[in-house]
Formats: structure tokens, sequence, C-alpha cells
């Protein structure tokens, strides 16, 4: 097939933009490519161009597993409530647990602050205009944890449902936070991140009767991107829903530290 | 805008091979871009363009090649290629596709001087 517009011939043409008023970047290839028109050396490499990170990533997951840590990576858009879940999940997690929490944004400790405001140890990484946290900022705040054997650490990446899909941190699980207020298409709109996660956390439940918006409807989204993908819906201000993250949770630790101590 | 971090990626990968292979200058930089990579190619390109500067990849050529979609179909229990991300099941239509294929972000090879 052509890579260019898709059609059936093999030599690649002009990317045919069609749709009206509908300026689409992610479709129609444009890079044309046409090997062979030049006699240089040819070096194949062979590399994925993420594979620094993804060897630090390996690393991460080694270096957790080996200190029996379980991690989640909270993505999400800014404004989810990623923060104020993680309060909440730390108040009735911590007599079962030793939690940690890194917190990624562009700028400010605010976020460190409301978490280490519960007790729990948070280490605040600003990635200035970085749009994403990598495995490489993971490790250096990892350096300055001393995490105890069952401890839960939460990774809360920068505000942002596109770039934290591509960078692995090492975490067991991508967990994506989507509030109620946001609607019903994201995960049509957004789907590397929906595909790169295992739950997805629906929150501000308590919004509902004020809302219009189809909570079954954001579900079947979800399924339709990732069909495996786990969803629990929570407030967490009314508490509904919290029990049942703390019980996924939970299992998921113990079944990973089980898996591996094997 | 994760994508300069993956030019500056495509650059470091570029410099490495040049120290091992001996050469200076890079014509071409053959990529392999999934479709549904969340990787935006013009957005990739403006920034190889930042990241290169005094680089061997400085006077380089972005030539990406698109790698298909795939998905293995609940449905019909067989791996099927997707033109788009919420295209249905080309074979029986259904909707339940988990991804397989089509995340790649992969330097194939180089054409250097």
């Amino acid at each position: 097939m052509c890579s260019v517009c898709g059609c059936g011939s093999g030599t690649p043409s002009v990317s045919p933009v069609a749709t009206f008023g509908h300026v689409d970047f992610g479709a129609g290839p444009a890079g044309a490519s046409v090997p062979g028109l030049t006699q240089d050396r040819l070096i194949r490499i062979e590399r994925d161009v993420l594979a620094v990170n993804d060897a630090q990533a390996r690393a991460n997951r080694a270096r957790l597993a080996a200190s029996g840590v379980f991690s989640l990576n909270l993505v999400s858009s800014p404004g989810s409530g990623k923060t104020t879940l993680l309060v909440k999940l730390i108040e009735q997690l911590r007599t079962a647990h030793a939690i940690a929490v890194i917190e990624g944004d562009q700028q400010t400790s605010n976020d460190a602050e409301r978490i280490r405001a519960t007790g729990a140890p948070a280490i605040q990484i600003n990635t200035g205009k970085g749009c994403h946290l990598d495995a490489l900022m993971v490790a250096r705040a990892l350096d300055r944890f001393l995490l105890a054997p069952g401890s839960l650490l939460f990774i809360e990446n920068v505000g942002n449902l596109v770039c934290p899909a591509d960078f692995d941190l090492g975490e067991a699980h991508k967990v994506v936070v989507l509030s109620v207020t946001e609607g019903e298409d994201k995960p049509l709109k957004y789907p590397g991140i929906f595909t790169a996660s295992d739950l997805m956390v629906i929150t501000k439940s308590d919004l509902l009767p004020h809302l219009d918006v189809d909570l079954a409807a954001i579900m079947a989204h979800a399924r339709r991107i990732n069909p495996a993908i786990a969803i629990i819906t929570v407030s967490a201000r009314t508490g509904e829903g919290m029990a049942e993250l703390c019980a996924w949770i939970t299992a998921q630790a113990r079944q990973n530290l089980r898996t591996a101590a094997e | 805008m994760h994508e300069l971090s993956i030019a500056e990626n495509i650059v470091s990968l570029v410099a490495e091979q040049a120290e091992r292979s001996g050469f200076s200058r890079v014509r071409v930089i053959r990529l392999e871009l999934g479709a549904f990579s969340s990787v935006e190619e013009q957005a990739l390109r403006f920034c190889f363009g930042a990241a290169a500067q005094g680089s061997a990849a400085e006077e380089a050529e972005l030539d990406v090649v698109v790698v298909p979609g795939e998905a293995w179909c609940l449905d019909c229990n067989q791996v099927v290629q997707l033109a788009e991300r919420l295209a249905p099941c080309p074979h029986c239509g259904g909707g339940q596709l988990q991804v397989t294929g089509g995340q790649e972000l992969r330097v194939r090879e180089l054409e250097v001087d």
C-alpha cells in the first residue's frame, strides 16, 4: 500500500487532505519514502528512539521489584482531581501500607506540599517546560526515598493526556484519571493514553446530578479504545467508589509483589 | 511537546552511531513511525530542526516511513490492519480491538556521506 495516501498504488503521491474544514495532521503520513535515490553509505540501525528511556524504565522496574515496592503512574489532563484523589487514597491506605509520592508538574511544589500535609513523603519534580515525566527523572527521585518493602509509590505525572503515554517510567500500571466534567469523548480524542492504561478512574462522580454527561458513554468509549481496561468510578468528596479503588490497588500490589518474588 | 525530547533522542542516536561508524554528516535519517504512535510528524520535524543544530544530523532529511496500525479483534480472533485508530474491524465490523502494532518509533537506517 502507498505509504503516503493509503491508495493501492506503490508510488507515493501527494497526500490528499480532502475533508473540508478539517485539518488533520494525524492522517495521511506526509514524508514520502523514496529509498535507493542515493548510493551513499547506508547504515542500518534499527533502534527504538525511546530506547534510552525504556532501558532506564526497565532499571526502575527492577529496582522497585527488588525493594518490594508497587508503583502506579497516574496520568490525566490538568484538573481531573489526581492530587485530591491521592490525598484520599493515602488516608485510606496508610494503615496497611507505607506510601510515597512523586509529583510531576511544570512549575511549583504545591502538589507535593498537599501530599506532605498528609504525612506521606513526597518529592516534587518540576519539568520546566517539559510536558511529561521520563524514566531518568523518576530514577533521580527514587534516589531520595528510602522505601520499605510493601510500600506503595504513586507517581503523579504532568497533567497532559498526550505525551505521558509514550514514556514508560518503570511503573507496574498506568492509571488514567478522567473527571466527569471532561465529557464523554476524551477516550476517543486521546486514544494513546487510554490504550496505555490498565485502569481508568472516573472522578468527581458527586457532580453527575448537575451535569448532562453520560457516564455509560464514557465507559463505552474507553472500552472501545481498550477493551481490557478496568474502570472504577469515584468521588473523593463523598467517598463513593473509594473502597473499590483501594481494593483494586491492594489486590494488584499483592499480585505484583508475588510475581516479583517468583 | 514531547516531540522535542524525541528529536533529541534521535540526534543522540545519530551522534552515537557517527562515533561508532566514523562518519561526520548524515544525509537522510529513515524513521519508522507507527500510525498509532502519539508523535505528531510536523511537530517532530520542527523540533528536529532545532535539536539537530551543530550535530552530525544538522543537514539531514527526516524520511518518515509510516507503519500501519494493527489490532487484535476480540470478535473474530485475528490480527487485523486498521487504517485509523477508531476504524471498526475490516473483517467483521466489530469494535472490540486491542491495539497490537503501529506504535513504533524507530530509527531504521541512516544514509551518510
